[in-house]
């Protein structure tokens, strides 16, 4: 007898090369703001996307292994109270995941609109509330800045998956079958 | 396109340590450092650190590109506070001594420069052990000591994957970027920012869905293999413990008590050297 597991296969896999690809997007396809320091992070748009369609526990992986792997190749020392950070972004987006139902291939105005909602209550509670506050703990950084950092990273990041998140929904909306594109002959 | 960090290979102490015993001390020295802001303790936590970095062999220069731009950072990190908080440092310790006056409501002082100098060394603490982390574990015996230290070997096999495939899909996104470029996508600063987002989703949507593909292939290849039908795994990589892991292990965790123990005696996180 084989019991369910909490993680299938499929996610496994799923946060493995998710997370890969996290990695790869962060250190290659960032493009800067030309504000030092903050970039439009077009890894968050793919995660975005990974947590819709594998849920929760691949979201909150993904993030949190994508980003530590990336700080690690990157500076060699991880940074968590941002890691976590991502973590919750994953996290809190893949609880639209019912209420989109992309394996019916439907993503007009109302899944459009669901999604971003979801997006950007997401991306508030992570670099709004998350991030700063795990700064001022570990770190003991002053408040104003850490605050005014979440809140541009917040800025750009909502811009990046409201644009590229949607783009990439839509298109994967569109290779799934649509419900009711059948119909029973007269 | 900037360099990645990654295992190096030399015999050293340090490289006969297993993986595991590596990543706990990792673990421990990370806390030692975060607990504490006392200059005293973070200077030989570094003094520690570079100390374990020059027995590990490793040539300096394989790493000093990340150095230096960890010094920028720090620097802009550093600026940064200081536009946003110019008197953190005397709200700490209760004290204001200025040096000298800048412009508007900025002036340095005593006590900021020495909050800045701990917040630097505190970052900077923790890099040379992270690094040897880094250069001095193969990635394959990585996940082995996840599993090791308590993670479920799931989770554990998902950073073992990861691991695996960054350079595959980094060739497949430059490719793909190549591809595109040569057909007349423009990524460069010269077209406004919500055009080069746009235009970024033509490189993702290639690469997302090559990966999702593969998603769907490896499992395949790992459900048919009976992957996760037994309550453990072994690891082809997995070393056992000897006595010099138990002995680092023993000596972080004392680092971890030494910091713990000068937070009481100081009362605080911080050394306040202005009483």
């Amino acid at each position: 007898m084989r019991k369910k597991q909490l993680l299938s296969i499929r996610t496994i896999v799923a946060i493995g090369i998710g997370s890969a690809v996290f990695l790869v997007l962060g250190r290659f396809a960032s493009l800067p703001t030309g504000i030092p320091n903050t970039e439009f992070q077009t890894a968050y748009a793919f995660l975005a996307l990974m947590a819709i369609l594998y849920g929760p526990v691949a979201g909150a992986s993904i993030g949190f292994i994508g980003h530590c792997l990336k700080d690690i190749t990157a500076y060699g020392s991880p940074w968590f109270s941002w890691i976590i950070a991502s973590s919750v972004v994953g996290l809190c987006i893949s609880f639209c995941r019912k209420p989109l139902h992309l394996e019916d291939g439907i993503f007009g105005i109302k899944q459009l609109i669901i999604f971003n909602i979801y997006q950007i209550i997401s991306n508030i509670i992570a670099w709004c509330i998350v991030a700063p506050t795990l700064d001022i703990w570990i770190y003991a950084e002053p408040a104003d800045k850490v605050y005014v950092q979440g809140a541009s990273s917040c800025i750009f990041n909502v811009i990046t998956v409201g644009v590229l998140g949607s783009i990439l929904l839509a298109n994967y909306a569109k290779t799934k079958i649509k419900t009711g594109s059948l119909k029973l002959e007269e | 396109m900037s360099t990645m960090l990654g295992y190096i290979k030399a015999e050293s102490p340090i490289h006969h340590l297993t993986g595991a015993t590596k990543l706990i001390c990792l673990l421990l020295y990370s806390v030692a450092v975060m607990l504490t802001y006392d200059t005293r303790v973070l200077l030989g936590l570094l003094i520690f650190g570079l100390a374990c970095f020059k027995a590990s062999k490793i040539p300096f220069k394989d790493v000093a590109f990340v150095v230096y731009f960890i010094l920028a950072f720090l620097m802009l990190n550093n600026i940064a506070i200081f536009i946003f908080s110019p008197y953190e440092g005397c709200a700490i310790y209760g004290q204001k001594t200025v040096l000298f006056h800048l412009i508007g409501p900025y002036s340095v002082t005593l006590e900021q420069l020495f909050y800045m100098l701990n917040v630097t060394l505190k970052y900077f603490a923790v890099i040379p052990i992270a690094l040897l982390f880094i250069l001095a574990t193969h990635p394959s015996e990585f996940a082995a000591s996840l599993n090791r230290i308590g993670v479920s070997y799931r989770l554990s096999y998902s950073v073992a994957i990861a691991l695996r495939y960054i350079p595959d899909i980094q060739r497949d996104y430059q490719e793909i970027s190549f591809a595109q470029q040569a057909r007349g996508l423009d990524l460069s600063k010269n077209e406004k920012p919500l055009k080069r987002i746009k235009n970024m989703s033509s490189i993702l949507l290639p690469l997302v869905f090559t990966s999702l593909e593969r998603i769907e292939t490896i499992s395949r290849a790992m459900e048919l293999r009976s992957f996760g039908m037994e309550k453990k795994r072994t690891w082809y990589s997995a070393k056992s413990f000897k006595m010099q892991d138990y002995l680092a292990i023993g000596f972080m965790l004392l680092l971890v008590v030494l910091s713990l123990c000068v937070m009481k005696i100081n009362g605080g996180r911080f050394y306040n050297p202005f009483i």
